[in-house]
């Protein structure tokens, strides 16, 4: 495998081979280790210091289901930490089956011309793009694969990239030639600083997968592939309704974050549900099944379609229902679905921005429940670059600065996603401590309090709390780093032939003879590489902290954050 | 006695989304799950009154029940 190196100052490629240890990391791992050792941690994140990293996973490009995750690390514009986000699509595979282990873009270009960049197995091309510049993600996909055929990989930003908000995303084509986004910590503002628009990937005549021990990778693939499908949340729950089968479930739990965190209850909740959004899916010949990778066996996406039985979106998850539903006390479901979609076409987070929509309410931007003044809001102001717009894409919290608002659900700058941290309490110690800033993903503990999926510990009560988010932040980074779908890890954490299995898939590949405690030492690398990352670029305990606001009680159990500051220090006690 | 019971997913399919129950006093979360003919494996979760509860525990008046088969997402 190489390392492909862009340099975009002097518009240069060079293939360069991986160094040793390099060799054994992938996704996150890598992106990580890259970024804490070639960036600068003090670096503005839009200058020419700061670098862009993109990584398949260990097992990408196998036939290990649920492997093809494309890593994309810089430091973060958002947060001003180090930044790790992931997602499925057409890309990552086929950088592994070129032979690329990281694609690094360094450096921003003299003068203000805009690139795109092709890799192909002879290397990265660097070309000037005019065409598609100003053009929603959409568009770009489509003309994209027209111009190059179906079978290219499309990795884009839309205008909030463009404009360098630090809400943006980077939009990766699924195999359907719809939209998956790395969402988080506005990394389509660093690529954008480096003047690119898109990147298109073939992957013909590529050097393909190098497999050690390809009989027992297959033996302990085929475990790992029937243990997703025989447990039941990857197996059954996921593949029919999507994410957002979770709305029920933590309305019910009282964790359903409502009208910006005031509430942990929402009265529309039951007509922006799972349950209800199967049902129209289905009167709307619509799809409520499909992977956004080849190789998902647990196809938790969907096309979702409009009152005409046209396509609105796709990809349509819990974390977007939540956060422009109960979060802005809108209930009607198609309405989300419409942000949704603008949301993907103009390439912006629809975590922060359903944060930086009830901040706006909270400031009387627009009233609550409004769910077509955010559809306007997009639409005419973020879409179009006013300074309104400039201001709600940069996210939450500059929101809240902008107009004073204090209520301002975010930890390290970045946006909470759809649990409440006082009635979830262990998602909450994840919020406060992952280097991410507040993330779900990063620590899932909503596994043991409220699913019931890896044993259960009590959501209302601290114990136990800790422990569990320090082990989930350790684990998820080894399963991040092995390109793996975060829906994997329920079968990982409850069955140990599946995890099993995992290890010996990489040692089969990489010809290590690693042990389950060699994985979970790979993720504690990962966690305290990002750490030193972000304490030289200035961060601390103190900003492992929730907002002061979460010491008011959420009903419906009246449940607080009652946390101290050296409690959760502990997380990194390790 | 009455309680309301609440179904989520799969356990709708056949059933209800929501509805009222008499039961005797003293019953069980599990005298509703034999009521309604829950299949017991696809019950992963349950609560009282918002509360995650065992099947042994016992309901009052006007409690809600929900119960919900294996779920995920994030
Ligand atoms: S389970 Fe969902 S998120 Fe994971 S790879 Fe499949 S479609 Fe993508």
């Amino acid at each position: 495998m190489k390392i492909f190196r862009v340099n975009m100052s002097n518009l240069s490629f060079v293939a360069e081979e991986v160094p040793e240890e390099w060799k054994v990391l992938g996704g996150r791992g890598l992106t990580s280790v890259i970024v804490a050792k070639e960036v600068d941690p003090t670096c503005h994140p839009l200058g020419n210091k700061n670098k862009l990293v993109f990584a398949p996973g260990l097992l990408t490009g196998t036939m290990a289901a649920n492997a093809g995750r494309l890593s994309v690390g810089a430091k973060s514009p958002l947060t001003g930490g180090i930044k790790e986000s992931n997602s499925g699509g057409t890309a990552a595979q086929r950088l592994a089956k070129l032979g690329v282990k990281a694609l690094i873009i360094e450096e921003i270009p003299q003068g203000d011309k805009w690139y795109c960049l092709h890799v192909n197995k002879d290397g990265v091309e660097i070309k000037e793009e005019t065409e598609l510049l100003g053009k929603g993600n959409y568009e770009v996909i489509h003309t994209l694969t027209s111009r190059y055929g179906e079978n290219t990989g499309v990795i884009t930003i839309g205008q909030a990239g463009e404009y360098k908000m630090s809400a943006a995303n980077i939009s990766v084509k699924d195999p359907k030639g719809h939209i998956r986004s790395l969402g988080r910590g506005g990394l389509g503002a660093v690529m954008s600083s480096k003047r690119i628009k898109f990147i298109t990937l073939d992957d013909n005549d590529g050097e393909g997968i190098k497999i050690l021990d390809k009989e027992k990778f297959k033996k302990a693939a085929s475990i790992f592939n029937k243990g997703l499908l025989s447990h039941p949340v990857s197996g059954n729950a996921l593949p029919k309704y999507g994410t957002n089968v979770l709305i029920n479930i933590l309305n019910e739990a009282g964790g359903l974050p409502t009208k910006n965190f005031r509430m942990g209850q929402f009265d529309g909740a039951e007509k922006i549900s799972g349950e209800t959004m199967y049902d129209t899916i289905m009167s709307r010949e619509g799809d409520p099944t499909h992977g956004c990778h080849v190789g998902c066996v647990i196809r938790c996406s969907q096309t979702y379609n409009d009152k005409d039985n046209k396509y609105l979106t796709s990809g349509f998850e819990y974390e977007t229902i939540w956060g422009f539903g109960a979060g802005c006390t809108v209930d009607d479901l198609d309405v989300i679905a419409y942000i949704d979609q603008i949301c993907d076409d103009i390439g912006i987070d629809t975590i922060e921005t359903a944060g930086t929509m009830m901040v706006a309410m909270e400031a009387g931007i627009l009233p609550w429940g409004d769910g077509n003044g955010i559809l306007n809001l997009f639409k005419n102001e973020i879409k179009e670059g006013t300074p309104l717009g400039r201001i709600l894409g940069n996210g939450a919290d500059f929101t809240g600065k902008a107009f004073g608002v204090t209520r301002v659900p975010t930890v390290k700058r970045q946006s909470m996603p759809a649990y409440d941290p006082r009635s979830v309490k262990g998602i909450g110690v994840t919020y406060a401590t992952t280097t991410m800033g507040a993330d779900h993903t990063a620590g899932y503990s909503v596994t043991s309090n409220i699913l019931n999926v890896g044993g259960h510990i009590d959501p209302l009560a601290k114990e136990g709390q800790i422990e569990l988010s320090r082990n989930l932040q350790i684990a998820t980074a080894a399963i991040d780093s092995a390109g793996l779908c975060i829906f994997t890890a329920f079968a990982i954490l409850d069955s140990d032939p599946v995890s099993h299995a995992l290890i010996a898939m990489i040692n089969a590949q990489y010809g290590t003879n690693w042990s389950v405690d060699d994985w979970f030492n790979l993720g504690r690398q990962v966690l305290k590489t990002e750490r030193a990352f972000n304490e030289a670029a200035g961060f601390t305990n103190k900003d492992d902290r929730l907002p002061e606001f979460f010491s008011e009680p959420v009903p419906p159990h009246n449940a607080t954050w009652d946390f101290s500051g050296e409690e959760l220090d502990q997380v990194h006690n390790f | 006695m009455e309680v309301k019971v609440k179904l989520f997913g799969d356990l709708r399919e056949g059933r209800f989304k929501e509805e009222k129950t008499q039961l005797e006093e003293n019953s069980c979360v599990i005298d509703i799950i034999n009521k309604h003919n829950l299949p017991l494996e696809k019950v992963a979760i349950c609560m009282v009154n918002s509360h995650v509860a065992e099947f042994g525990q016992v309901l009052q008046n006007q409690d809600t029940v929900a119960f919900s088969p294996p779920v995920g997402g994030m």
